[in-house]
């Protein structure tokens, strides 16, 4: 910058005579009475004026933008839901042209939520996991190479999560199904209609493109969001309490159960809605996986599965005014549930002790 | 016996043992220092204390617990019970694994130290188990890809010409790629600017309105990305009439990014060392050129990231572009006309059929794109991962540079100035008019 030549160093500054007695003036204390009281806020110059109208103008345009978004879902969407009443929570049929009462989300909220939860409990423990891995256990130099591939994960395309659970996590995952069902199908989510397990020839294609299977990709797609919110908070717990706990005499997982978890819970918390979020809106590498059914399907190994997102992906291109209307609504209804978790997630995080760090 | 100065600290470091006498003495030689390290030898051969904390016994175990976590495995799978799959092999060997480790470390430990092995084993295994999935979801994409990639003409030929039946040698993804990049600059071309400004309005001009703002956009920052593209679906192209195009799935893709850009620069901005910006303004300067000369540049590397790590979303993504793109084989460079096809639509598309030359261009497609964002990734992470004002070595450098140059400047002018003309006495302060 061409004002920081002209500026003087103090040590440039020769020892010349006294200031002149023209710039100088008497120090006095003024009178209180005469003293003018100074304005704090100084007037703004034109530069910042511009500055801070362009500014606030992003912020007018990003909020017309979301709330445009909001508002015209919920305003395509009531159409709908005007039509469809109560039986649009209930019905699980979608053939919205076929008139009232044959449209409804029971079975596709069912179906996202299922997937949803099959991936939380596949996720959190191992996002857990490796959260804890990186904060404590990590040697300090493959502690940023782990944070580095975790974000990359993050970064993978959902497509290329779609592809590896169709063409290969699929064929291994279908003998895992097999077997749980077999051995656990008396547990009414594991049982498969129409297999009997002393067949040993009996076709598993029915346990092909389940809830089980699209839950666990997910899972692997939200791991990274959960982990990355789970490191950070548990990373800051504080370092006297720890060395506290651990000049006690406990062993390092005793430490981590009584200082690091306790600290971070609002973040684990937190960070487990946020991937719960995510989990509820994936959609191409859902619906790469299942195969669409509109029947409540509680079986989560069985053959068949549907979610929201997926559901718009299939009836977006062949629908009428109205049908696009009812499509609105389901994805409304996603929204309003994304969104609720979102905020739940966000206070959690706020108000626990770690403080709000939540940066996914 | 005498070392340089240079030799001092290896001296000290490397044969000082906690009961050996070191003798440190500063002698002046001439105008240079000098040091003096005495060393008395302790009597009798010295034993190697281990500083580490591993002992042989844990190695056993661990080893030991696997080898027969394995063992029995195999031997359930294959002769006691009808079990099968390499997905439950697995599991069953960690699980084996686990609790064969906890009765072989019991043996020589109490109960809490067991209890801290086998919550050390877990988690070691859950973070490798992670790792491992990456790993076989990136390889597994590429290593299926590579037939398709191999050949030159993927790269430079859309499918106008080749059929499903035709072999990888006519025919690529030319038209996918041009598509994803021109899809991609108009989306930054909006999102940048657009949530950079917002992101800096949320952090510098606070109030009640900006805490609004960021509440929405935060709450946005949930919404699934099929419904960005159900919007624009709705909007621009059955309201508005327009047809799909390139453009459409331009706005669908900044609708999604938008979010997601304000959140990661708001984190950024607000790291800015308030002591830097105070400094800023106690020279005089306004708020304008407060956020274009401190803020701005503190935060360039992190804002980069930022952006390029939005970017590899907003490339990835299908369901914006599925809805708002249509489908073509040809290439198209025009985004407001016709349809447009972007890599993930097109591995999308590519895989659902069930001929498997298409099936291979699909996987090719989907390689294609893992290695983009993967390039992506690592710019993102040579250019950032660093904090606002911490530098990296080259940085360092050079402002070491530029300040001694400063520093030689203002002593020649000083110079020139003194030789030249003493300060005149109206001008106490030395300050040339």
């Amino acid at each position: 910058m061409t004002t920081a030549t002209t500026v003087p160093t103090a040590t440039t500054v020769p020892p010349g005579p006294p200031p002149s007695s023209a710039t100088t003036r008497p120090f006095e204390t003024p009178d209180p009475i005469d003293e003018v009281r100074r304005a704090q806020s100084s007037a703004r110059t034109r530069s910042d004026r511009i500055f801070r109208g362009i500014a606030r103008g992003s912020g007018i345009a990003v909020l017309a933008v979301m709330s445009l978004v909001g508002v015209f879902l919920t305003y395509r969407a009531l159409e709908a839901i005007r039509v469809g009443g109560v039986s649009f929570l209930t019905t699980s049929d979608w053939d919205p042209d076929a008139g009232t009462g044959h449209f409804g989300i029971a079975a596709v909220i069912t179906g996202t939520i299922l997937i949803a939860l099959v991936a939380i409990s596949v996720a959190v423990p191992l996002a857990m996991g490796t959260a804890l891995y990186i904060s404590e256990y990590a040697p300090a130099r493959l502690k940023r190479t782990m944070i580095s591939l975790v974000d990359l994960m993050a970064a993978v395309p959902s497509v290329v999560f779609g592809l590896w659970g169709f063409f290969l996590l699929q064929g291994y995952v279908r003998d895992l199904s097999r077997w749980i069902s077999t051995y656990f199908g008396w547990i009414p989510v594991f049982s498969v209609d129409g297999t009997d397990p002393s067949d040993p020839l009996a076709t598993s294609t029915v346990y092909t493109s389940s809830t089980f299977i699209a839950g666990i990709v997910v899972a692997l797609m939200v791991t990274p969001i959960m982990c990355s919110v789970m490191r950070e908070v548990c990373s800051q717990a504080p370092a006297g309490e720890r060395e506290g706990a651990l000049a006690l005499g406990s062993t390092k997982w005793g430490m981590i159960r009584s200082v690091v978890l306790p600290f971070g819970k609002g973040g684990i918390i937190g960070g487990t809605m946020l991937g719960l979020g995510r989990a509820l809106g994936e959609t191409i590498a859902v619906f790469m996986i299942i195969s669409p059914i509109f029947a409540v399907q509680p079986h989560i190994l069985q053959n068949g599965a549907n979610s929201v997102s997926s559901l718009i992906a299939l009836r977006y291109g062949n629908s009428t005014p109205f049908g696009t209307s009812a499509l609105m609504a389901a994805g409304l209804a996603l929204f309003i549930m994304t969104l609720i978790v979102n905020f739940i997630a966000s206070s959690i995080a706020m108000r626990s002790r770690s403080g709000a760090s939540s940066d996914a | 016996m005498t070392t340089t100065p240079l030799d001092y600290h290896m001296t000290m470091t490397t044969i000082a043992p906690s009961d050996t006498f070191v003798d440190v003495t500063d002698v002046a030689i001439g105008q240079s220092h000098s040091t003096t390290v005495t060393v008395v030898e302790p009597i009798g051969p010295e034993t190697k204390r281990s500083v580490n904390g591993i002992r042989r016994s844990d190695v056993l175990s661990l080893v030991g617990s696997f080898v027969a976590a394995i063992c029995l495995t195999g031997l359930l799978f294959t002769q006691v019970a009808p079990f099968g799959g390499v997905l439950g092999f697995m599991v069953m060997t960690y699980v084996f694994f686990i609790g064969l480790y906890g009765v072989l470390v019991s043996f020589d430990e109490k109960g809490t130290a067991v209890r801290d092995r086998i919550a050390a084993a877990m988690i070691h295994g859950t973070a490798a188990m992670l790792i491992f999935g990456l790993v076989v979801i990136i390889g597994y994409t590429l290593f299926r890809g590579y037939s398709a990639l191999v050949h030159a003409n993927f790269f430079t030929q859309d499918m106008s010409d080749a059929g499903p039946l035709d072999p990888l040698t006519v025919g690529g993804i030319a038209h996918a790629m041009v598509g994803t990049l021109i899809m991609i600059s108009i989306a930054l071309a909006i999102v940048i600017p657009l949530g950079i400004t917002c992101a800096i309005y949320l952090n510098e001009v606070p109030g009640k309105f900006s805490r609004f703002v960021r509440t929405i956009a935060e709450a946005m920052s949930a919404l699934p990305s099929v419904i960005a593209g159900l919007f624009i679906y709705a909007t621009w192209i059955l309201i508005l009439g327009r047809d799909k195009s390139g453009f459409a799935a331009s706005l669908a893709i900044s609708v999604m990014m938008l979010p997601i850009i304000i959140r990661a620069s708001d984190v950024v901005i607000r790291l800015v060392p308030g002591t830097l910006k105070e400094a800023s303004y106690a020279l005089g300067s306004t708020q304008w050129r407060t956020v274009w000369h401190v803020v701005l540049p503190t935060t360039r590397s992190g804002l980069t990231t930022a952006v390029i790590l939005g970017t590899a979303r907003g490339i990835g993504e299908t369901s914006p572009v599925l809805l708002t793109a249509g489908f073509t084989a040809a290439l198209n460079t025009n985004p407001f006309n016709g349809p447009m096809v972007s890599l993930p639509l097109e591995t999308f598309q590519l895989v659902q059929s069930p001929q498997q030359t298409l099936i291979e261009r699909g996987f090719g497609c989907a390689a294609a794109l893992m290695l983009l964002v993967l390039v992506l990734f690592v710019i993102a992470r040579i250019i950032g991962g660093r904090g606002p004002g911490q530098l990296n070595r080259r940085q360092q450098k050079s402002r070491a540079a530029a300040s001694i140059a400063d520093e030689r400047r203002f002593a020649h002018r000083d110079a020139a100035r003194n030789e030249l003309s003493p300060a005149p006495p109206n001008n106490p302060i030395g300050v040339r008019s």
